[in-house]
């Protein structure tokens, strides 16, 4: 298939994989940052082809693992209402909130309805006047566009039964969080290749300079993986610490110009909280001034909302890099997909997941030798 | 198939209600006209057109297999296929998934009040076609009607009757370490063509539904003597369901070959794009065949044989390692689990 099985070649990954064993002298920490790459690492075993000396730590990007909990509360709610029929992401209909997820709500009554774009919610509420169509717009700066897009264009056709549950994140503020981290050991990213193609990479240059740390852009499969970590350990047996670009087919330095012209206009930088994290200042967006009639949190009032952790989870140490999510002492007990405890354990893009999905097999494999 | 209504017209009787009405459910007249002036000529089965409580059958040599299933699917019609087809199909490819052959059909229709008759007439004669390109026979049928709003067009259920030779013994249990791995085509064809004409996607000119019986491929296999030790339609769930309920019914290990298993380019960008597993996406028209090792060349040439079976492929083989597991092995030469999926396969955020 164009533009993948390219990308899929188990010959060239040899190539790539003996370039990186060639380069590499000593051990090294990497962190993908993005949970679209976690899973492609984990699903394909790219951790265990390259060499022993390199280890992967998973990063924080994954949408639907650091909504927090508060937010997802107050989609409950909102969405639990008759008036309203709630639209999102399917990933995000079965994260766990304090009490239920939003298949629970649905199967009580409520109308939630998944989407496969705003657009599609913003056409749902076109169609349906007399409802409230409240779009869950969460993500990185990879869904802002869209999501802008959607309410850019309420606003013009003056779509008042449409509103946005925002909780956008970003991603140079939570890099920077992590290296300003005492306890950091990363010492290299893969950035996230989906969130440069919007934003460029010029935003990560201040960071490599500042705290001496080689960024590397990163594709999603198997040989744009290898490259990338390849492009990194490069660097940092050099001395190096730059932004370079391995996943030239997407991304651009200055990114795409009229995407980030859109989440301008509609979005404005505020602080965020990241679940299992943490406040990261300036690492969100919300609404602008001028949009503010279309912030489903102001609309809906939501109160009672009284937030409430499982106490064994440990997502928030795995975002961080901290905790493989196979070293959580809860991880296959308590916490399975099937009944999660943490988002991390829900979604296609959550380490626990990746982990709990593909790698079980492994400690059988470990065990036989 | 596509359906042409051109051929259709309303017979007489029913013109005065072009759309269900409750009262097609009450059990007087008009229950009376839809069965006679629709679903009797559309089925033309002797023992449906005597109209009794019950049809009464001769019994065929061999034991009884008998298998029931329910149909909801939405869209009514899609690409490749419409809900009844998919009724008769799914229910003959159960009992043939025991080595039964399949000889009779009931069918149960829960109608919305409001259904245009016309499409009824529509699903109705592509079970008729079904049924006889599978070679079973509608003895028995009812029909309900609820109020508008309780139902989803049209629901049916179909429960079959089939016979199993003397001889013929397929079940989970069998599967062996050494044995191999089959797969009669390409996966996730049904799964993504519901999906692209429910959502929008933009596929549907691309994919179609493989809705078809595969109780002719399984003669050709049992005609051949092939030992075949299980098979199973890998439906909702996916090929993922499917061999891991085989893994953990007969306590072995299944090993797949990521790289053998047939999907179209068109389906495997579909998945790509949602995020999805093919391996967990369903199929209508396909059967995962275990047999022993020295027999799976030739199964896979019986099965080429057929439209049916046209892309069949060795996938994998069964192990006596991790018992109750199912892995893939990557081109890369990696493994990783091939889990059941808990719930729905949703799609990712991007």
């Amino acid at each position: 298939m164009k533009y993948l099985d390219e990308f899929r070649d188990p010959e060239l990954a040899k190539v790539l994989l003996g370039e990186i064993e060639e380069a590499i002298t000593q051990p090294w920490v990497l962190m993908e940052v993005c949970g679209g790459q976690t899973h492609s690492i984990i699903r394909n075993g790219i951790d265990r082809l390259i060499p022993a000396e390199i280890e992967m730590v998973h990063g924080p990007g994954c949408p639907v693992c650091v909504t927090p909990l508060e937010v997802i509360d107050k989609a409950l709610a909102i969405a639990a209402r008759p008036d309203v029929t709630f639209c999102s992401f399917g990933d995000m209909l079965r994260v766990p909130g304090s009490d239920g997820d939003l298949f629970t709500v649905k199967s009580a009554g409520g109308d939630i309805r998944v989407v496969y774009s705003p657009l599609d919610a913003l056409a749902i509420a076109r169609e349906n006047p007399d409802r409230e169509v409240v779009f869950f717009g969460i993500g990185f700066e990879t869904t802002a566009p869209a999501n802008a897009m959607a309410v850019y264009q309420a606003s013009q056709e003056g779509i008042a039964n449409f509103s946005m549950l925002v909780s956008h994140v970003l991603v140079p503020p939570a890099l920077r969080a992590i290296l300003d981290s005492p306890s950091n050991r990363v010492q290299g990213f893969l950035a996230a290749g989906h969130v440069c193609s919007v934003m460029g990479f010029a935003e990560y240059e201040p960071i490599a300079e500042q705290y001496e740390v080689p960024i590397v852009v990163s594709g999603f499969e198997p040989l744009d993986l290898l490259q990338a970590i390849r492009d990194l350990v490069r660097q940092l047996e050099e001395g190096r610490a730059e932004v370079e670009n391995a996943y030239p087919r997407a991304v651009s330095r200055a990114g795409n110009g009229p995407a980030q012209a859109m989440i301008g206009d509609v979005f404005r930088v505020s602080d965020r909280a990241w679940r299992g994290i943490g406040t990261i200042p300036g690492s969100g967006w919300e609404l602008a001034e001028e949009y503010r009639e279309f912030d489903a949190v102001s609309r809906f009032t939501v109160t009672d909302i009284d937030t409430m952790e499982s106490p064994l989870c440990r997502a928030g140490d795995v975002l961080r890099g901290q905790l493989k999510p196979d070293e959580c002492p809860a991880f296959g007990k308590e916490c399975t997909p099937r009944s999660p405890l943490g988002a991390t354990m829900v979604s296609a893009e959550g380490a626990c997941a990746a982990y709990y999905l593909y790698g079980r097999f492994r400690e059988l494999e470990e065990a036989a030798q | 198939m596509t359906i042409s209504m051109e051929a259709w017209s309303c017979p007489l009787p029913l013109r005065d209600h072009p759309n269900i009405v409750l009262g097609h459910g009450g059990g007087g007249k008009l229950s009376a006209e839809l069965i006679e002036h629709l679903f009797l000529p559309t089925f033309d089965s002797g023992e449906l057109s005597e109209l009794a409580d019950a049809a009464v059958l001769a019994p065929a040599e061999g034991r009884l297999a008998v298998s029931t299933d329910s149909f909801v699917v939405h869209p009514l019609r899609f690409p490749g296929g419409d809900i009844g087809e998919l009724a008769v199909n799914g229910t003959v490819n159960d009992l043939a998934m025991r080595g039964a052959v399949p000889a009779h059909l009931t069918a149960g229709f829960i109608l919305e009040e409001g259904l245009a008759l016309e499409e009824l007439a529509g699903i109705a004669t592509s079970m008729a076609a079904a049924a006889k390109r599978a070679g079973v026979v509608i003895v028995s049928a009812d029909t309900k009607v609820v109020e508008r709003g309780h139902g989803d067009g049209v629901y049916i259920n179909t429960t079959g009757i089939g016979y199993v030779p003397a001889g013929v013994d397929i079940h989970p249990r069998r599967a062996q370490p050494g044995d191999a791995v089959v797969l009669s085509g390409t996966i996730g064809d049904h799964g993504m063509a519901i999906m692209s004409v429910r959502e929008g996607l933009g596929f549907e000119a691309d994919i179609a539904s493989d809705t078809a019986p595969l109780n002719g491929l399984v003669a050709d296999l049992l005609a051949a003597e092939v030992d075949v030790h299980v098979l199973r339609d890998p439906t909702r769930g996916g090929v993922a369901a499917a061999v891991n309920e085989i893994a953990g019914t007969a306590g072995v290990g299944i090993a797949l070959d990521e790289q053998a298993i047939p999907i179209r380019p068109v389906v495997k960008a579909a998945c790509e794009l949602l995020g999805m597993d093919p391996l967990h996406v369903a199929n209508e028209g396909k059967l995962v065949a275990i047999v022993s090792s020295d027999a799976a060349e030739t199964t896979v040439d019986i099965l080429r044989r057929s439209t049916a079976g046209r892309d069949a492929a060795v996938v994998g083989e069964v192990v006596s390692s991790h018992p109750g597991m199912v892995i893939a092995r990557t081109p890369f030469g990696t493994s990783r689990v091939v889990d059941t999926m808990v719930g729905e396969q949703l799609p990712r955020i991007c």
